[in-house]
């Protein structure tokens, strides 16, 4: 016999901890159907009984305004688990009383984990758990799901209730006499219509229209729209009542009359505080200081500088490993296979696209960790408390403050991970506008562009201009999320109403398996697309490769070259191998082949999709100061930004440059009269706003749960970059500044 | 005794909230928190740019944004 079991409750009840407990390493993380949800499944088995755990997404209440609510509820009405395991923090007992009263509300077979009993017994509340059971009718059960205490006795509980297997007897409270009246008017034409019945009590559906519930009576309208209107203008007429008598909202009453009910439950000898509730516990002393106006943003500033070099600097290690191992696949490659399509495919379609994947690998995990971290010590939720009021002004949340640093606030970070980092943002508007902004920050790939750059043009500012595009960055995200949050994604703040839970040291194996998570979810979401789309690259930069007529030019040019020199020259270049010191004649001609080689690229390159795309836009990219070169290596830079560097040295004929080390690509740059300091300011603009690489636009569209607003990143980052870069370079070219 | 908005109460002052004037979300959401008349709460500190306050109710710390506390009337002792 086989059942499902849910595990519902308040965000920091310990819901993921005893997941964790009971399912071990069998667990499966999934999204609910076509929301960004996470769902959670694993196994337990008891006594040859194999029960399916789902850990519901937290919630404090069960409306239908937050889609983890909405999923939450769904997920209990259309899957009917067995038993719901609801999961309440002793330490906090009235507050998430109210979930279950709504759980009993609508008749939901339950059984209470009354968990973090350990840490409610340190601050001195005592909670009769018998009385409170034989009150709410329900089993309740003593847990601390840290250490698994209670563990097997939940189970045996539960099990139980699924044996037994009789309907609970709903909980029907007293929300006052007017709502009460209008409930029992209400429910007697739900129950004669059979309206919604099939699915929901009749009671708890008149409940959800007085509480103005959207999904209930969107519902209803669909259903029996002359009875969902018959519904509403009792609730009208209820409403309008209260407002004069009382001015108050049904829902408003309903709200009271729960926590009136809790209240007097607790007051019935449940609980007993041996203590002051306000009395200020070890955490708040903490707080005291890490939230101090003068000390806390310093410390703050300190610990996000440490995360940030934890992750950066310590993944460097393991990316510099992964680097080499590719780099020697490829060398591998390039020493068996015969020169041509199929190895040019393998080398830099394949090879590049897993590394490019898999290269961030570390960067995730690390930075999965330390935000885990954090979150799970309880000190995100005070960085998000204190940076509030700044991120507020442009429509963002405090905890968006996180995203952004990933990404590259402080320059050098990555967007992968920081668009990924977005997911501990609850509010579903400001948490888009968070997703969609944070590619503007100077990931560590823009880093060899702009070093390129200014070296060549401002050389004599470096520190200075490198501290005004970290400020351009900054603004122009900031800015562009206003921007948003007022046009489309518009619509009020979501309420902060946020809980600063007590400081908790975190647990080493739930630290390990969130990270775990999270990379894994990346390999497995990302890798496939961005394997697809590494190869599209290659193929646009690669085809149509040139046609014969062109190749033979420089064949031709390549046979003069030979025959102008003697054959023992060209034998001894032929026959050395890489290492091998040349003669200064075999040198000589060494340089005027490889030219010859890095002059073909060039053409190839041009006459390439990429290139053809490129020299399609000069006429527009010129209103920005870029040429046809430019362009294309733009667009290389799509596959990742410091693509650009490599591209622009092969269409200046220099063969792939390497970012690191560009300076005859600079020194090419300086001295070419397509370019001045304008061109370079302009360009450096374009880079750090236009379209995210492929890989941040993949994690962009799977965080934001629609390939639209990939698509849309790609399309309006591009556009205000160009807007941008335009401006600069009109408005310098009008002035005559920076001409070189 | 005296009825205020909660933005106007101190550090460390307390009171029994006596209205919510927040409907909709904004008014769910506070609710759902346990922020209803009769509750006893405690002002716990504010950030560093004096918004979002932090309070004390039913024994955890929650966090509101000024403009929300706005809508919280409290009678203070
Ligand atoms: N002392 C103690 N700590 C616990 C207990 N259960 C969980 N914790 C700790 O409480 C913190 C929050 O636990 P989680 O399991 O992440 O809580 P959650 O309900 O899943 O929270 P969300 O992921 O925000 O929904 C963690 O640091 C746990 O180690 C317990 O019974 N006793």
């Amino acid at each position: 016999m086989e059942t499902t079991i849910a595990l519902a409750g308040n965000p920091n009840s310990g819901k993921t901890t005893l997941f964790n407990e009971l399912t071990g390493a069998r667990q499966h993380v999934g999204n609910y159907p076509g929301v960004t949800v996470e769902k959670k499944q694993g196994t337990y088995v008891s006594n040859g009984y194999k029960m399916t755990i789902v850990d519901l997404p937290g919630t404090y209440s069960l409306t239908a305004y937050s889609l983890e609510e909405v999923v939450a509820r769904d997920f209990l009405v259309k899957e009917e688990p067995g038993v719901v395991i609801n999961i309440v923090d002793a330490s906090n007992l009235e507050r998430n009383l109210y979930l279950s009263l709504q759980f009993m509300e609508m008749g939901i077979p339950i059984c209470i984990a009354l968990n973090m009993i350990d840490v409610a017994k340190n601050r001195g509340i005592e909670i009769n758990e018998k009385k409170l059971s034989e009150f709410l009718r329900i089993p309740v059960v003593p847990t601390v799901a840290r250490s698994g205490r209670g563990k097997t006795e939940l189970m045996n509980a539960a099990e139980k209730m699924v044996k037994k297997n009789e309907r609970p007897i709903p909980l029907d409270i007293s929300y006052g006499g007017d709502v009460d009246q209008a409930l029992v008017e209400m429910e007697a034409e739900i129950s004669a219509n059979s309206f919604l019945t099939d699915t929901y009590r009749a009671r708890w559906v008149a409940l959800k229209y007085l509480e103005n519930d959207e999904q209930i009576r969107s519902l209803g309208q669909k259903t029996d729209p002359v009875l969902s209107s018959k519904l509403e203008e009792v609730v009208n007429r209820l409403s309008i009542h209260l407002q004069d008598t009382l001015d108050t909202y049904p829902e408003a009453m309903i709200a009271d009359h729960r926590y009136g009910y809790i209240k007097s439950i607790i007051k019935q000898g449940i609980i007993s505080f041996k203590q002051d509730r306000d009395r200020l516990f070890l955490s708040d002393k903490i707080d005291k200081v890490l939230t101090n106006r003068f000390l806390g943003p310093v410390i703050m500033i300190a610990v996000l500088m440490g995360l940030y070099h934890l992750t950066f600097a310590y993944s460097e290690v393991p990316v510099g490993w992964l680097e080499s191992f590719f780099g020697w696949l490829g060398g591998m490659v390039e020493a068996f296979l015969p020169d041509g399509l199929i190895k040019s495919l393998v080398i830099s379609g394949i090879i590049d696209g897993v590394g490019g994947v898999l290269g961030f690998v570390p960067l995730i995990m690390f930075m999965f960790f330390g935000i885990s971290l954090l979150e799970d010590s309880g000190y995100l939720a005070r960085v998000a408390f204190m940076l509030d009021r700044v991120f507020q002004i442009f429509g963002l949340h405090g905890s968006s403050v996180m995203a952004f640093i990933v990404s590259g606030g402080i320059a050098g970070g990555c967007a992968v991970p920081g668009v990924m980092a977005s997911r501990t943002l609850k509010s579903p508007r400001e948490r888009l506008a968070t997703l969609l902004t944070v590619p503007f920050m100077n990931c560590g790939a823009k880093l060899p562009v702009f070093a390129l750059l200014v070296a060549a043009f401002f050389a004599a500012n470096e520190a200075k201009i490198m501290f005004i595009i970290t400020l351009v960055a900054w603004g122009g995200a900031l800015l562009v999320a206003k921007l948003l949050r007022i046009t489309i994604i518009k619509g009020a703040a979501t309420p902060f109403v946020m809980e600063l839970p007590p400081y908790r040291l975190p647990t080493f194996k739930g630290l390990l398996i969130h990270t775990w998570e999270r990379t894994w979810q990346y390999i497995k979401k990302a890798g496939t697309v961005i394997l697809g789309i590494s190869i599209v690259i290659w193929a646009m930069m690669t085809f149509p490769s040139l046609p014969e007529s062109k190749t033979q030019i420089f064949e031709a040019e390549r046979k003069a070259v030979m025959v102008g020199v003697s054959s023992t020259v060209v034998e001894e270049l032929e026959s050395a191998d890489e290492e091998a010191e040349l003669s200064e004649r075999a040198e000589g001609l060494k340089d005027l082949l490889t030219a010859i080689d890095y002059r073909e690229a060039e053409s190839a390159l041009k006459h390439s999709i990429a290139g053809r795309m490129g020299t399609a836009l000069e006429p527009a990219s010129r209103l920005a100061g870029f040429d046809w070169r430019t362009n294309i290596a733009l667009v290389g830079g799509f596959a990742a930004k410091e693509v650009v560097v490599s591209t622009l040295g092969t269409a200046y004929s220099l063969g792939e440059v390497d970012p690191e080390e560009n300076q005859s690509l600079s020194e090419t740059l300086a001295s070419n009269p397509g370019w001045s300091p304008l061109v370079a300011l302009s360009l450096i603009i374009f880079t750090i706003f236009y379209a995210p690489c492929f890989v941040a636009v993949v994690c962009i569209s799977k965080e934001a749960g629609s390939w639209k607003w990939g698509a849309f990143s790609m399309a309006f980052n591009t556009l205000l970059a160009f807007v941008l870069a335009m401006l600069v370079f009109q408005v310098g070219t009008a002035l005559g500044i920076l001409a070189g | 005794m005296s009825k205020l908005s909660m933005r106007r109460m101190k550090e460390n002052q307390s009171g029994i909230i006596s209205a919510v004037k927040a409907d909709g979300e904004m008014g769910r959401r506070i609710r759902d928190m346990g922020l209803v008349p009769g509750t006893h709460i405690k002002i716990q500190g504010r950030a560093p740019l004096y918004d979002p306050v932090a309070l004390r109710v039913m024994g955890f710390t929650l966090t509101l944004r000024n403009n929300e506390a706005d809508l919280i009337v409290v009678e203070v002792e």
